[in-house]
């Protein structure tokens, strides 16, 4: 009988700007075991083998959305996706793409970061405010709790192509975001002149690799087609109302 | 208001629109006129019976509306395609006229064949 494997290569992007002219794959030979994620094999790397590497993470478990990186062509949060799904290898680990690189897998997001307040993802309330809870029945909560998943991993954004074209356009999880107070019953906010302007909802043509992608279920391309209906119906109001009428 | 005016929610409407009557409509025509009646499949209607379904003014309003909204969800369509696959957004004015000026055009053309029929 064949012996099994004890190990696998990861191939790792290595890039530090400035430095080198551009980035390089470097191989590690890691354990490999069952319960092992990509992000179990790069602790490995920095604790015992080059601790040079650098990589965002915290939770290990899916919430925190700082280890998205790209695993072999695919983005993927490095703690969900796990070494035995790609034996007998080599793995290859490379930043997220549609972003600069800072150093090796680490990129810079403040773009997205500048977009998403834009949507004003909060709730936004007029008139009074109920005494105690904003009570919210389960059906209520039905029609948002999805896009509320989020966790800001920037997944959808490395995988949209319509992004990696256009990067003025708002993107797949800020859009989504958006849509969340949209759909609450407790908000009144009005998120149109961001959602369906033309770096907004009417940018995306429709590939649907966001929600491919995501990795908490949120469905952004979803999201964004059902306000373009909103907001379609809400141009066609402008359009054929009085003043008035509208709303 | 500061918002851009913009006529995508338009051709949006009519793109959506195209792609839910084509995907409906579409293969039952088919079906229908290209395997069920020629195959014998099922018993098929006499061309007098066809002729006076394609004259009633609602058989034409239908065949009508959904010749338009599947030009343009086709030109809508391509017109991405152009842009995003062939990355031509640099002509997009030219673009957007050749795609949905030809839609218009098939357009007239449809509702001038139904109201000689």
């Amino acid at each position: 009988m064949a012996r099994k494997r004890t190990t696998i290569t990861m191939e790792v992007t290595r890039f530090r700007p400035g430095e080198d002219s551009e980035p390089t794959l470097q191989s590690y030979e890691v354990p490999l075991r069952k319960e092992w994620a990509v992000l179990d094999g790069l602790n490995h790397i920095k604790d015992h083998l080059d601790g040079t590497l650098s990589y965002r993470w915290s939770c290990r478990m899916g919430i925190c959305g700082s280890c998205g990186m790209t695993v072999n062509g695919k983005p993927q949060l490095s703690c969900a996706t796990f070494l035995v799904d790609y034996a007998p290898g080599p793995v290859r680990v490379e930043p997220l793409r549609n972003f600069p690189v800072i150093r090796d897998l680490v990129v810079d997001i403040s773009d997205f970061m500048t977009k998403l307040p834009k949507v004003k993802p909060w709730l936004i309330h007029e008139g009074e405010t109920p005494e105690g809870e904003f009570l919210q029945t389960p059906q209520e909560m039905d029609e948002y709790k999805k896009y509320s998943m989020c966790i800001n991993c920037m997944l959808c954004y490395s995988a949209c192509p319509v992004y990696a074209l256009e990067p003025e356009f708002l993107g797949p999880a800020a859009i989504a975001l958006g849509q969340r107070y949209n759909l609450d019953s407790r908000d009144d906010g009005d998120r149109r002149d961001v959602l369906a302007s033309a770096e907004g909802v009417w940018a995306c043509t429709f590939v649907g690799e966001c929600s491919t992608a995501c990795p908490k279920g949120v469905d952004p391309a979803g999201a964004i087609q059902r306000y373009k209906l909103t907001a379609a119906v809400a141009a066609l109001k402008d359009f054929l109302l009085p003043r008035g009428a509208r709303r | 208001m500061s918002r851009r005016r913009s006529p995508e929610p338009l051709v949006w409407l009519l793109f959506s629109g195209g792609g839910m009557a084509a995907a409906l409509l579409v293969p039952v025509l088919l079906f229908l006129f290209g395997l069920a009646f020629p195959l014998g499949w099922l018993p098929t209607p006499d061309h007098a019976h066809l002729l006076a379904l394609v004259e009633h003014p609602v058989t034409k309003l239908v065949l009508f509306g959904l010749s338009v909204l599947a030009l343009f969800h086709w030109a809508h369509r391509f017109r991405y395609t152009l842009y995003d696959g062939l990355k031509l957004k640099a002509a997009s004015t030219l673009i957007a006229v050749v795609c949905y000026g030809a839609a218009a055009a098939g357009s007239v053309v449809a509702g001038t064949v139904l109201l000689l029929a």
